[in-house]
């Protein structure tokens, strides 16, 4: 009974901060805007008993969902969200497995400061972060400035508003949770593994090959997942440092809530996106489930 | 013991002849300040089971590094076949290694891994196969091939380690505390598969070991060190027999030391005086001794005889009371506390039931020994 009970507070947890405001969402989808408040109709009124029950589903019905099959930019912005978020993940390993890599391989009285350095970043805010990279990337920022003086370039690049600078600020903003599940698998990996399988005839590199990456596996997929998810509904950066020209689902998304104030078509995208991210998120249980069994 | 090659005449390395398949020509191991290796040189030769045993931090696990190619030798040389291994790095070695954490890939299977190093080899891939199941059956692990390392118990890992160090024929097989892991009646089973394994396939072996017992019963030969150097090597009965220094005789067995002044009455036969008003023990010596030399006389207690009345035989006799009874079922260590104080143990065997023994404690007994019973030590 106690147990139970335990278990049932993680559970009453789920339902009232996602299950029911899914829901909610879900319900707006599929009413129609009105210019009202809220901007949406039907309202359910219950003062007019099960008749008002009865008259609320009926107005219900999937007509948004439609609308967004009809129009090309809805599909395009979420196939341009996936391209974004799988290249930038992709990215992400390239930069991050080798910071873990250094970080599991650095004497273990740097560890904790090496470590401390990659989270110090979440000290300060997101947004001001971001605002930091206008500051680096734009045609007169510092990257441009230096790149000048150095007689590297003689004209400025522009990186600032194309779909490059959304890569570089969701590198840089995702990266810790990149780097930290893969040092977690790279640090635990016992020394005596690389010797063993240089002593059966492996050279160094193909030691890494054959040992060192598949046992790092279920930290690179976990550190993709943890970068993926959240990329691919990514708001801020896109509209920060990609200006007009990048188009991501959630840009459209807020453009949807706030410019048009069209509340049913921006929650059936919501619905939509979330369908998306189901697929990766039952993937990303499994491998961890996969992985607990395992270990 | 020394017969474990089914040949009791296996000796190469008294053979002049004979060259060594490894040689360590003073070698040297600095890591920083700390010299691990000190100026050591060995020969090990072909077929043979040679232990490198010592305390822990004697510098045996940084000789088998080197012989794999983990470390490099600071100064001097180490040779294999006759060939400088130096600037051979450990893949291209002829020899593999067991780990003492045994080291399996914990994402392969037991066959996947034990076919790691012959997939590594020039062995063409149809052969490989074959090769995985010979060693699979070798080890008794026929049934565990598909298995994953942590599916299958410790035993059997340690098969498992043993199998893929083997599975490549190395010229010479390295093995790191292999059974340390492993309980104690387990580990007896296994010292006898190894020797058995040996023999069958005819590798040399050189096994580090902190345990005295299990370098006696597997090894042809063993090295004891200590502190970076080697003390003594010899085959195992000659080791516990006739150890050459206290440091030997202490590590190897149980051993009674008696220190005292060496007075020599020719043909080696040497009188040791060591106590006020008691008889000088009468040994023999390897070489006559300068009068006066300070030495230890040591001697096993399974050597010293223990009666209630003086023997009339044995050339040395003392008189002391049982201070202890160490009981071990098919033995019982005395400890009997002579007049100066000093303790000196001697074993009988317990061929009679306990309630029939003949000595229990506080009784004055005498202990006595031949002349030839134990060894004096100058070192």
């Amino acid at each position: 009974m106690r147990r139970k009970l335990l278990i049932a507070i993680p559970y009453f947890w789920l339902l009232v901060l996602f299950l029911v405001p899914f829901l909610i969402v879900l319900k707006i989808s599929l009413s129609d805007t009105a210019i009202a408040r809220p901007p949406y109709t039907p309202t359910l009124d219950l003062s007019l008993g099960w008749a008002g029950v009865k008259d609320f589903f009926s107005q219900l019905d999937m007509e948004n969902f439609t609308f967004l099959t009809e129009d090309a930019l809805y599909w395009k912005a979420y196939l341009s969200s996936l391209e974004i978020a799988l290249v930038a993940t992709l990215a992400t390993l390239i930069v991050g497995f080798p910071i873990a890599y250094g970080m599991a391989k650095a004497p273990s009285e740097w560890r904790p400061t090496l470590m401390m350095l990659i989270i110090l970043p979440f000290w300060t805010s997101f947004l001001i972060r971001i605002y930091a990279w206008i500051g680096i990337l734009s045609n007169e920022g510092y990257l441009n400035q230096i790149l000048l003086w150095s007689g590297i370039i003689d004209e400025p690049l522009k990186i600032i508003n194309t779909t490059m600078a959304v890569y570089i600020g969701i590198v840089y903003t995702y990266l810790p949770f990149m780097i930290l599940p893969i040092y977690a698998t790279l640090e635990k990996l016992d020394e005596s593994l690389l010797e063993a399988a240089e002593d059966l005839g492996c050279s160094r590199l193909s030691a890494f090959w054959l040992v060192t990456l598949p046992l790092a596996k279920p930290g690179i997929i976990a550190g993709c997942f943890l970068v993926f998810i959240p990329a691919i509904g990514e708001f801020v950066i896109p509209s920060l440092l990609g200006g007009s020209q990048t188009l991501m689902i959630g840009k459209v998304l807020w453009e949807e809530f706030f410019s048009n104030r069209d509340w049913p078509v921006a929650s059936a995208v919501a619905v939509i996106l979330l369908l998306i991210l189901v697929i990766p998120i039952i993937l990303f249980q499994r491998n961890e489930q996969k992985n607990r069994e395992e270990g | 013991m020394n017969d474990n090659n089914g040949n009791t005449d296996f000796a190469p390395w008294e053979d002049p002849a004979e060259k060594p398949l490894i040689e360590f020509r003073n070698v040297t191991k600095r890591f920083g300040d700390f010299t691990a290796i000190d100026d050591l040189s060995i020969n090990i030769y072909d077929k043979e089971f040679y232990a490198l045993l010592g305390p822990s931090g004697c510098g045996k696990t940084t000789l088998m590094r080197m012989l794999a190619g983990f470390e490099t030798p600071t100064e001097g040389q180490i040779l294999l076949d006759g060939q400088d291994m130096a600037a051979v790095p450990p893949n291209k070695r002829p020899t593999n290694m067991m780990f003492q954490s045994y080291a399996l890939f914990p994402h392969l299977s037991v066959a996947e891994n034990i076919a790691f190093g012959l997939k590594r080899s020039d062995m063409p891939k149809s052969e490989i196969a074959g090769r995985v199941d010979e060693m699979l059956r070798l080890t008794r692990l026929e049934q565990f091939g598909k298995r994953k390392p942590h599916q299958i118990s410790g035993g059997q890992r340690q098969r498992v380690a043993l199998a893929r160090s083997l599975a490549k024929a190395p010229k010479l097989l390295l093995l790191d505390e292999p059974l340390g892991a492993l309980d104690k009646k387990l580990r007896q089973d296994t010292q006898f598969e190894l020797m058995d394994i040996q023999e069958k396939t005819g590798t040399t072996f050189v096994i580090v070991t902190h345990d005295q017992e299990e370098a006696m019963t597997v090894a042809s030969r063993i090295a004891v060190m200590d502190a970076g150097r080697i003390i003594q090597v010899a085959t195992p009965d000659r080791l516990y027999e006739n150890p050459n220094s206290v440091y030997v005789a202490d590590f190897i067995g149980e051993i009674n030391l008696i220190e005292g002044k060496a007075e020599p009455l020719g043909d080696k036969l040497t009188e040791i005086h060591w106590a006020e008003g008691e008889a000088p023990i009468i040994g023999t010596a390897p070489a006559d001794l300068a009068k006066g030399t300070a030495c230890h006389f040591a001697i096993r207690p399974e050597k010293v005889a223990i009666s209630s009345e003086r023997p009339e035989t044995h050339a040395n006799a003392v008189q002391g009371q049982v201070h202890d009874i160490a009981y071990l079922g098919n033995i019982s260590t005395y400890h009997v506390k002579l007049k100066n104080g000093q303790i000196i143990k001697a074993q009988a065997a317990n061929n009679r039931r306990l309630s029939r023994r003949n000595f229990t404690w506080e009784d004055p007994v005498w202990l006595s020994w031949t002349d030839t019973a134990g060894v004096i030590l100058t070192q």
